[in-house]
């Protein structure tokens, strides 16, 4: 029982758990009603819903991050490959006769998503080919990717009519928003490809060390170029449910901090900056964490612009309670009770 | 102590230039054998000073071309509003330029900016005194530096997330202060604000250049003639070894981050004269600015190699481009991004090239 408890409580996804039940504790106090879930003309409604709805388009990018960090890279560029997925997106929507019909859209889905896979490869290219440091590599394109992204709209907010695109941000699957049923397809798609597979544990051993996993006959090159295109395809997936669910392509704010968010999902998944090791569980519940949060402020009747503050206050107590300091701490507090634990017994006993 | 330190970043590399070519040229006196040209070349391929004497040809192509191409460009005028329009920009990249030595990163210096103002306009607002009100900013951004520095320091949390969680906080703090903007129209602020200081000939700077100019000067002084500048090289160049050898890195890696909490402090106060007011969402993304003009002016990212002036240069090369770009008139403003995206791709690539060739 003890050994249980000791392992859930040094497991590194126990305290984003505490975290994320401690937030819902307080929306089931403030708002009785949070947990339940209501069947509408066959979709499902609710609070729960909402969040997963919400904080899909986050854990999307959150999950191509995870990859790119565990191989102790960074990609800050996602919020700006959104902006420009559905900028491009919808100027296609804009530009042709029939945006309603579902074959523009899919063209339109499919015109943005190979663009977002060019500038994936456009990332990882500078980061594995020439070298620069990934968060250097992806600042260039965070920057100029908003100002190529104003160029497609021309500066202007697109604002387009299309009941299938709407659908991407808005519809319904299955009963289930359009938008968590994508999310929980690349979720689970990345979970068996590099879980069920070798190509987890070399993305580690890039994140590990580069030089030595390619003398060990690790193609790191390639893996550089494969995570860096398969964050930047989920951001224009983002960018694309983003834009889909205000039916408009906004290239200023589009996906704006969403970098940050994604981060520090992964960040409070617990998966180090330092790469070599990554938990998509803990980037998921990183993400729901977020989300939450962002609900929790709203719920409770605090102004929603001050969420950012709370942001911080979570960043800054998970940061400390993973760090190497706070973790000395505790195991010296463990010691200290395990060892009068043993004096009283020995007392007890003489 | 400082030629210790000193050796590593200059000595040894032309040291070893200038052995090899004096052993072709079969003389034993070292450097005699080299002709202008060899010299000419190592300096401008050495990671030390290479990328800033490249940006500062840049910057003066860029001038030159843009005066021949608009009539009144070429002008003192145009080049001192450079640093008048910049002053906030140029304390920034000067904390910066410490924090990047290290090898660190501070994202948070856009977000202390906004909150800067918005503590100095509704401070001002309630009628206190400018006298306090400017102290008690940089106290306030200086203690927010010093809790960033000690959490990345204590409980080694990266640099860019402890940066990025300062960000959020002072973000939103804007917003907890007011969600609108609100004005300055304290006399002394506005005093500063449009007073010129004549230099003659028709020129005229603000008194935020020379804060400014002085920031810059300090900042010269402590990294290239103090202990506590030698050891921000050396914390760049190796921890590990500055640890080895003594120095005060612990200290040393805190302090920066309160230099750059300061620095944003004084920039966001900048920052009010030049708009008078406060509002929550200025200078949003300024921090990517400072950064690319670190980069842009030769500090290495790394850590360990860079100057000071070589970021104003940076500062400078960024307001030219902003410059032409007004001046052209037909250019839309996001032609700025994209041109700051790409001078920061030929840079980095440069700097890349240029530690290439000396390893």
């Amino acid at each position: 029982m003890n050994a249980l408890l000791l392992r859930t409580v040094t497991s590194r996804l126990f305290w984003p758990v505490v975290m994320l039940l401690a937030l819902v504790a307080i929306n089931v106090i403030a708002f009785p009603g949070f947990l339940t879930i209501t069947v509408k003309d066959g979709h499902l409604f609710g609070s729960v819903i909402d969040i997963l709805r919400n904080g899909a388009p986050t854990l999307i990018i959150a999950v191509g991050m995870t990859l790119v960090i565990a191989t102790r890279g960074i990609d800050l560029s996602v919020g700006a490959v959104a902006a420009i997925s559905g900028a491009v997106a919808c100027s296609i929507l804009l530009g042709s006769s029939d945006p309603g019909s579902f074959g523009t859209v899919a063209v339109a889905v499919a015109v943005a998503l190979l663009i977002a896979l060019v500038l994936g490869v456009w990332n990882g290219f500078l980061v594995s080919v020439i070298g620069i440091q990934p968060i250097i590599a992806t600042l260039i394109l965070m920057t100029a990717g908003r100002g190529v992204a104003m160029l497609i709209t021309e500066g202007q907010i697109l604002t387009v009519d299309s009941a299938p695109f709407k659908a991407l941000g808005s519809g319904f699957w299955f009963g289930l928003p359009v938008a968590v049923v994508i999310g929980a397809v690349i979720f689970a798609l990345a979970a068996l490809l590099t879980r069920r597979t070798a190509l987890g544990m070399l993305i580690e051993s890039v994140g590990i060390n580069p030089e030595a996993s390619r003398q060990a006959g690790v193609r790191a090159r390639g893996l550089l170029f494969t995570v860096y295109t398969f964050c930047a395809l989920s951001a224009g997936i983002a960018g694309l449910i983003l834009t889909a669910n205000q039916t408009a392509a906004d290239a200023n704010n589009t996906g704006l901090f969403i970098e940050l968010d994604a981060i520090l999902a992964v960040v409070i998944g617990g998966t180090s900056l330092a790469g070599g090791r990554y938990s998509l569980a803990g980037t998921l519940i990183g993400a729901l964490v977020i989300q939450t949060l962002v609900t929790t402020v709203y719920t409770v009747g605090i102004p929603p612009i001050i969420t950012m503050v709370f942001k911080a206050a979570v960043v800054t107590a998970v940061c400390l309670l993973q760090s190497p300091a706070t973790n000395a701490a505790f195991a010296r507090l463990r010691q200290r009770i395990a060892a009068r634990h043993a004096r009283v017994k020995e007392a007890a006993a003489s | 102590m400082t030629s210790t330190l000193d050796r590593p970043s200059a000595g040894t590399p032309s040291g070893r230039g200038s052995r090899r070519s004096a052993g072709s040229a079969g003389s034993s006196t070292h450097g005699r054998s080299r002709s202008p040209f060899d010299r000419l070349r190592d300096v401008l391929t050495s990671p030390k000073s290479g990328p800033v004497l490249v940006t500062a040809v840049l910057f003066v192509a860029v001038f030159v071309a843009g005066g021949i191409r608009y009539r009144g460009f070429f002008s003192g005028q145009v080049f001192l509003n450079l640093f008048v329009d910049n002053s906030y920009l140029i304390v920034l990249a000067v904390g910066m330029t410490f924090v990047i030595l290290t090898g660190g990163i501070d994202l948070s210096v856009g977000a202390v900016v906004a909150l800067s103002t918005m503590i100095a306009a509704s401070l001002l607002q309630s009628g206190w005194s400018p006298g306090v009100v400017i102290p008690l900013i940089l106290v306030l951004t200086s203690v927010l530096g010093l809790l960033v520095g000690l959490m990345i320091h204590v409980f080694k949390v990266q640099p860019f997330i402890a940066t990025l969680a300062a960000m959020f906080l002072a973000r939103g703090l804007c917003y907890v202060i007011s969600k609108d903007s609100i004005s300055i129209t304290e006399p002394t602020f506005v005093a500063l604000a449009v007073t010129r200081i004549p230099l003659g000939g028709g020129l005229s700077i603000t008194p935020s250049v020379v804060i400014a100019l002085v920031v810059v000067a300090v900042a010269v002084w402590v990294l290239g003639f103090t202990r506590f500048g030698r050891t921000v090289y050396a914390i760049g160049g190796s921890e590990q070894s500055g640890m080895l050898m003594g120095l005060p890195v612990a200290r040393t890696k805190v302090i920066v981050y309160v230099v750059s909490g300061f620095c944003s402090g004084l920039a966001g106060v900048l920052f009010s004269f030049y708009t008078l007011s406060g509002y929550p969402l200025t200078a949003i993304g300024t921090e990517l600015d400072a950064i690319a003009a670190v980069v842009v002016g030769g500090t290495l990212l790394t850590g360990g190699y860079g100057f000071v002036l070589g970021s104003v240069l940076g500062v400078l090369v960024l307001g030219v481009i902003q410059t032409i770009i007004t001046f052209e008139g037909t250019l839309s403003s996001w032609w700025t991004k994209i041109f700051i995206g790409a001078l920061l791709l030929v840079f980095i690539i440069l700097q890349k090239v240029l530690t290439a060739r000396r390893r």
